[in-house]
C-alpha cells in the first residue's frame, strides 16, 4: 500500500480542474444520451420553421418582414428553456445519491455546478447555431456589424448562463426532477410568450402590455433584435428605461442574476444530502 | 485513542406540522485503528445518518466526532481526502463508463491524470470490472454497479472506508461477493465502518457491533457477545396436538437456558440454548419417551430480530415508536379499528 495522495499544486488549479472534470461528465452525457441533442437540435429547426411560414403570413410588421422580427424571440425563447437542465439535472444527481458521492470528495464545493452550467451553455450554443442556419436558409439575415451580432450572440448565452445557476438552486430546493419541468414550463412559457418575442408588445392588452414591457426576456429579444439590426424602423418603443436601453438591461440582469444566484447555489450545494 | 470517535450525536428535523423526529439521540461510537465496526439496525434506526455525519454530509444538532484526531464538524476538507464512502445507493454515473466513472473519482481527488489512470485500471482488474470498463455503466446491474460504486470509494486507498448497506437490494451471490471483496480490504489493514439491517451480515465481517435502535446504540459487542447476552441459538418445536403444550413446555425449561415462549395457541414453542444441538437431541428424545407428537422441530440461529426482541422489546421490522405515523399508517390504523 502506499500513502494517501490527495496531489499537489494551488487552489486556484484544483478548481479549474475540477471544473473541467464535471465539465466533461456533462459533454459526455450529451453525447451518449441521444435525446438531449435531438431535442436540442430538431426542436430549435422546428420551431423557426413554424414560428416564419405559420405565422409570416398573418403577422405584419411594418416597415420589416416577420421573418427577421420573430428570430430574435426565437432565440431567445429556446436558450431559456435550454437553461432548465441545470434545474432537472441537479435533482435527478440528488436523486441518485451522486451528489453525496462527490460531496464526500476533496473537490471545490462550486465545481459540480460550473460544469453543469458549462454544459448547458455547450447545448445554448449549439443549438444557438442550429437556429442561425436554420434562420438563414428561411432568409433570416443580421443587418448589422460582425460586432454587434456577436454582442447578441454573447448576450443570449450569458443570459441563459445567468439562468441555469438560478434553475440549478431551484433544482436542489425542489429536488425532484419531474416536478422541475413541470414548474419551469408553468413559468417559463408566460414568461417567453408574454413579451415582446413573437409580437410587438404595443399589440398586446394592457395588463400584458405592462407586463411584457418590464419581462426580463422582453429586454433579452430587444437588444438581440436590436444587435442583429432586425428592429423594425419607427418601431414604438415603449416609455420606460429598460426597454430604451434593453443592452445595458440585459447586462445589469445577467449580472443580478449571477451575484445572487451563485453564491445561493453553491451554499445550497454544500448542504444538499439525498433522502 | 480510537480512530473514529463520535459522541453524543444528536440530530433533530421538525417537519411541518409534526413534533420532533431524532434521527440520532445521543449516539456513541468508537472505532479502533484497522477493525471492521458494523452499526446493526432497523430502517430509520439512524444507521444512515451516522454515516453522513462521519462523512461530512450532515451537520448533526449536537456532538462531536474526530476521526484521526481531526474534527469532523469543524474541518470537513481535512475528513475527505482520507475517507471512501459507498452508499446504499450505488452513486455512479449511468451515462459514464466504468473506467471513465473511476478515473473521474480519481480526478477529483486529484490524483492526476496519469496516476487516476493507473489506478482506474489497477480498480477494474482488483474488482473483476473488466466487462463494464468501456461500456456505459446504465446496461448493468445492480451488483455491478455496487462494484463500481465500491471501486470509487477506493481510489485513494483511504484511511476509513464507510459502507452504508453494502449488499441492501443485491442477490444473494452478488452479497458473497460482495463479502469476499469486504474480507478482502479488512486483511489489508483498512478501517472500515459498515451499516447493516443483517446480523449475519454484521457476524461475518464485523469485529465489533454496535446495534443501534432510535438514534441511540443500545449495546455493543463482538458478534459472539451479542448472541451469548440473547442466549445462544434456539431450539423450536411445533406440535400436532396443542394440548401437549404444558408438558412441552416443562421439557423445554428443563434443557434450554431461557424461559420458553410459545405461539398459535401453544402449538408452537421456542427455547434458549447455549449447546442447541444437544439441546435438541435431548427434547426429542424426552418428548419421544412421552408420545408426543410433532409436527417440525428444529433449531435456528438467532435473527436481528431476536435480538431486537431482547434488547429493545419490540420487533426490528416494525416501524420505530417515535417515527412520525404518516396519513397512510393512520388510514391503516382506522380500517383496522373499524374492522375489530
Amino acid at each position: 500500500m502506499t500513502t494517501t495522495n490527495t496531489g499537489s499544486g494551488s487552489a486556484l488549479s484544483h478548481w479549474f480542474s475540477d471544473g473541467w472534470i464535471t465539465t466533461r461528465r456533462n459533454l459526455i452525457k450529451i453525447k451518449r444520451v441521444p435525446d438531449i441533442l435531438v431535442f436540442t437540435t430538431l426542436q430549435p429547426i422546428m420551431f423557426v420553421l413554424l414560428f416564419t411560414y405559420v405565422y409570416a403570413g398573418v403577422i405584419n410588421i411594418p416597415g420589416s418582414s416577420y421573418k427577421e422580427f420573430i428570430m430574435a424571440g426565437i432565440f431567445a425563447q429556446t436558450i431559456v428553456f435550454g437553461s432548465t437542465y441545470s434545474g432537472s439535472a441537479m435533482a435527478q444527481d440528488l436523486k441518485d445519491g451522486i451528489i453525496d458521492r462527490f460531496r464526500t470528495l476533496p473537490m471545490s464545493p462550486s465545481a459540480v455546478l460550473i460544469g453543469r452550467t458549462n454544459g448547458d451553455l455547450f447545448i445554448n450554443a449549439l443549438s444557438l447555431v442550429v437556429m442561425m442556419v436554420t434562420g438563414f436558409i428561411v432568409g433570416w439575415r443580421i443587418r448589422s456589424s460582425l460586432l454587434e451580432a456577436l454582442g447578441a450572440i454573447a448576450l443570449l448565452l450569458l443570459f441563459a448562463y445567468a439562468f441555469s445557476w438560478v434553475m440549478a438552486f431551484i433544482g436542489m430546493s425542489v429536488r425532484s426532477p419531474e416536478v422541475i419541468n413541470n414548474v419551469s414550463f408553468l413559468i417559463l412559457f408566460p414568461l417567453t410568450f408574454i413579451s415582446n418575442a413573437f409580437v410587438p408588445s404595443n399589440t398586446l392588452p394592457t395588463p400584458l402590455r405592462v407586463f411584457a414591457e418590464f419581462n426580463p426576456v422582453s429586454a433579452l429579444v430587444s437588444a438581440v433584435r436590436n444587435l442583429f439590426g432586425n428592429t423594425p424602423p419607427n418601431s414604438p418603443i415603449a416609455d420606460n428605461w429598460a426597454q430604451q436601453n434593453p443592452e445595458i438591461t440585459v447586462l445589469i440582469g445577467i449580472v443580478l442574476l449571477l451575484v445572487v444566484f451563485v453564491p445561493l447555489a453553491i451554499r445550497k450545494f454544500a448542504s444538499v444530502s439525498s433522502r | 485513542m480510537a480512530f473514529i470517535e463520535a459522541a453524543g450525536l444528536t440530530k433533530t428535523y421538525t417537519p411541518k406540522g409534526a413534533s420532533p423526529v431524532h434521527a440520532l439521540d445521543g449516539l456513541d461510537l468508537e472505532v479502533p485503528q484497522s477493525t471492521v465496526t458494523a452499526l446493526l439496525g432497523p430502517n430509520g434506526a439512524g444507521k444512515t445518518t451516522t454515516v453522513k455525519v462521519l462523512t461530512t454530509l450532515t451537520q448533526p444538532t449536537a456532538g462531536s466526532a474526530r476521526i484521526d484526531g481531526i474534527d469532523v464538524l469543524a474541518h470537513p476538507e481535512r475528513i475527505r481526502p482520507i475517507i471512501g464512502v459507498s452508499g446504499q445507493y450505488a452513486a455512479v454515473d449511468e451515462n459514464l463508463t466504468g473506467f471513465e466513472n473511476l478515473d473521474m473519482v480519481g480526478r477529483l481527488y486529484h490524483l492526476g491524470a496519469a496516476q487516476s489512470r493507473v489506478r482506474a485500471q489497477e480498480l477494474i482488474t482488483l474488482f473483476d470490472l473488466e466487462e463494464a470498463k468501456n461500456r456505459p455503466v446504465k446496461g448493468f446491474s445492480g451488483g455491478m454497479r455496487r462494484r463500481i460504486d465500491l471501486a470509487g470509494a477506493l481510489v485513494t486507498r483511504p484511511k476509513v472506508l464507510f459502507l452504508d448497506e453494502p449488499t441492501t437490494g443485491l442477490d444473494p451471490r452478488s452479497r458473497l461477493g460482495m463479502w469476499d471483496i469486504i474480507t478482502g480490504l479488512v486483511s489489508q489493514g483498512t478501517t472500515v465502518l459498515l451499516t447493516t439491517q443483517y446480523l449475519e451480515e454484521a457476524d461475518q465481517l464485523a469485529d465489533s457491533i454496535s446495534v443501534i435502535d432510535d438514534g441511540r446504540v443500545i449495546a455493543e459487542g463482538t458478534s459472539d457477545e451479542l448472541k451469548a447476552s440473547i442466549g445462544g441459538q434456539r431450539v423450536e418445536i411445533t406440535l400436532v396436538d396443542p394440548g401437549d403444550s404444558a408438558t412441552t413446555v416443562e421439557v423445554l425449561r428443563r434443557f434450554g437456558n431461557s424461559e420458553p415462549t410459545t405461539a398459535a395457541e401453544g402449538r408452537e414453542l421456542t427455547v434458549n440454548a447455549s449447546d442447541a444441538p444437544a439441546a435438541l437431541q435431548g427434547i426429542l428424545a424426552e418428548l419421544g419417551s412421552r408420545s408426543i407428537r410433532l409436527f417440525d422441530a428444529g433449531m435456528r440461529r438467532p435473527t436481528l430480530d431476536d435480538v431486537f426482541l431482547r434488547l429493545t422489546g419490540h420487533s426490528a421490522t416494525a416501524e420505530t415508536s417515535d417515527a412520525v405515523p404518516t396519513k397512510k399508517m393512520k388510514r391503516a390504523a382506522k380500517k383496522e379499528k373499524s374492522r375489530s
